[in-house]
């Protein structure tokens, strides 16, 4: 009996463990929520900021954030995907390939503020493209990438080899297999893994710190050239360099990215679970 | 398609196929270049301070960039210390929590906990690091009556979580890898569920599990915004015991605070890019060694 009863308490114990670590999330978002959640109003989400950002709304960190967003998507998506469909389709596995994985993995483990280094010495820097919204964008998708290699190779991997095989006895190329055939199956898994790796780069502030990042600007970017304000490094100056900043304002602005961030992700389990309701193999 | 049909052999193939394909080859291959170009921009921003600052100086205990003192084994302790802290935190937390939803928890609590990680997975650092800030610090700094609560222990509680989700995803994967016929096995032999677990299971998801702890390990490390707005950042050797409930300063807060500030080309600039290079061997030896496992595995054809 003795060994049933250590049983349940074992369970109990991992049970509880695992609230420990599922309540304070709860605490961080109900906290961030509550507080925020009044200083977040028509204006705020629409006006520029006044006052030395003390007082107004965070309309251009908010643009600018989704300007990054879309310039990362547009950066990343291609080389991502394209680098996912040579892995599941056409890589065979040698030195060569193992090569790629563990580049994959390596890049995935580079600290963000590295990866801002590495955007100021080469885009910033060496291109001359100076604090702009390319460089930020450029920096972002090359941190967003293994991602989404990473979960695009996984939906394509997904895809039953018959399927490959039925397009190639009617008579199709290899090309057109992944083509018309792999790629509209894999097509949901690619697009929940691209926004999973976006997210990451919508709330990222060490990489855009010095290659696109205006402390404050209260208009909107004219052009990529242009540096803009960001929501996360907004939250980031306004919480430390900008004395006698409302707490209010600083919990708002936390707010909505924490949302926007959030939207996405659940936008990304929605697909998900959507297409794989759906799915017939 | 239809352009297809008249083909005898479906070797030959259009011109623009050949150019996608060889294409797709072109960007398989990006990541390698990608990695290879990250660590030659460090070398070349970084690589100077070797030669301008002496070698006594640069490993010295003392980093005040404005006297010329470019020490980094405070911020390299200021790293391990917080890193191996947050690991300490995490690592039973995450086998726990990787356990209980794999094995144990019924249907139900599995649908609740698994989002709620992705959630937490999805909160960003800053967003993390200002929480820390706002409301933690002052609850560790009554609580332990120190002068202030930006300490090195309240960075790694922040950091045990953010590192959180990585482990317990990982483990979660080695745990599932596991056929069922081992578990079948334990208890056929009479072993409690609880005795299968810590005697089968978790033993042949072993590699697994230590990947899990590499990378969460390697998250931790490479943190920056959290980390710098809740560990007080004070450039200090954290050597005595009490130096947990002291303000530290790390090297990823070090590059984040200073690189903004510093003249392109100077000495202080390159002693940046140089901690750079520091974070960037590290984590990936890191990685290594838990990619290693990966490979170990597939070559022995183990449980996958």
């Amino acid at each position: 009996m003795n060994r049933h009863l250590i049983q349940r308490v074992g369970f109990a114990l991992l049970g509880l463990m695992a609230l420990v670590v599922v309540l304070p999330i709860l605490l961080v978002v109900g906290t961030i929520v509550a507080r925020g959640i009044g200083a977040v109003d028509w204006e705020f989400l629409t006006a520029m900021p006044r006052d030395g950002m003390k007082a107004g709304g965070i309309f251009p960190a908010i643009v600018g954030t989704l300007i990054l967003t879309l310039g990362t998507a547009l950066a990343a998506i291609p080389v991502g995907v394209g680098g996912a469909i040579y892995l599941s389709e056409y890589a065979r596995d040698t030195w060569l390939t193992r090569a790629i994985r563990l580049a994959i993995i390596n890049l995935a483990g580079i600290p963000s503020v590295v990866y801002g280094l590495f955007g100021l010495g080469l885009f910033v820097l060496f291109l001359q493209f100076g604090t702009s919204i390319l460089a930020g964008s450029l920096t972002l998708a090359i941190m967003t990438l293994p991602v989404i290699i990473s979960a695009a190779e996984e939906a394509l991997r997904a895809v039953p080899v018959e399927f490959r095989t039925v397009s190639a006895s009617l008579g199709g190329t290899r090309w057109q297999g992944i083509r018309y055939i792999v790629l509209p199956q894999a097509l949901p898994g690619i697009i929940t893994g691209v926004i999973l790796g976006l997210l990451r780069a919508a709330g990222e502030t060490a990489p855009v710190l010095f290659t696109v990042a205006a402390f404050f600007l209260p208009r909107l970017p004219q052009s990529p050239f242009d540096q803009t304000m960001t929501l996360p490094y907004h939250l980031y100056v306004t919480s430390t360099q900008v004395p006698g900043m409302p707490l209010e304002i600083q919990y708002g602005t936390a707010l909505v990215l924490l949302a926007l961030v959030l939207s996405m992700s659940v936008l990304a389990t929605v697909i998900r679970s959507h297409y794989r309701r759906r799915r017939q193999w | 398609m239809m352009d297809q049909t008249d083909n005898r052999t479906s070797s030959r193939r259009p011109w623009a196929e050949f150019g996608i394909e060889a294409l797709i080859q072109v960007v398989g291959f990006s990541s390698i270049g990608l990695v290879v170009l990250i660590f030659l921009f460090l070398i070349r921003e970084g690589v100077p301070v070797f030669f301008e600052v002496p070698l006594g100086n640069l490993f010295g205990t003392r980093w005040y960039p404005t006297f010329d003192l470019f020490g980094t084994l405070p911020l390299l302790l200021g790293s391990v210390l917080v890193t191996a802290i947050a690991m300490v935190i995490a690592l039973p937390l995450g086998m726990a929590t990787a356990i209980f939803v794999r094995e144990v928890a019924p249907g139900w609590a599995r649908e609740v906990l698994k989002p709620m990680i992705e959630v937490l997975a999805g909160i960003p650092s800053v967003v993390l690091g200002f929480f820390g800030m706002t409301l933690i610090a002052p609850v560790v700094r009554e609580t332990l009556g120190v002068p202030t609560g930006l300490t090195a222990f309240t960075g790694a509680l922040i950091l045990a979580y953010m590192a959180l989700p990585t482990i317990i995803s990982v483990a979660e994967d080695a745990l599932d890898a596991v056929p069922k016929s081992y578990r079948d096995a334990g208890l056929a032999m009479g072993a409690t569920q609880w005795q299968t677990i810590w005697r089968v299971v978790v033993p042949a998801a072993r590699s697994g599990i230590v990947m899990a702890m590499m990378l969460g390990m390697g998250r931790a490390i490479g943190e920056t915004m959290a980390v710098m707005l809740v560990t007080g950042n004070a450039a200090r050797l954290p050597l005595s015991l009490d130096s947990l409930f002291r303000p530290v300063r790390t090297m990823t807060a070090t590059v984040a605070a200073e690189m903004g500030e510093v003249a392109q080309g100077s000495t202080h600039y390159h002693a940046l890019f140089g901690i750079g290079i520091i974070l960037f061997l590290l984590t990936f030896l890191i990685n290594l060694a838990a990619a290693s496992t990966i490979f170990k595995k597939r070559r022995r054809g183990g449980l996958r």
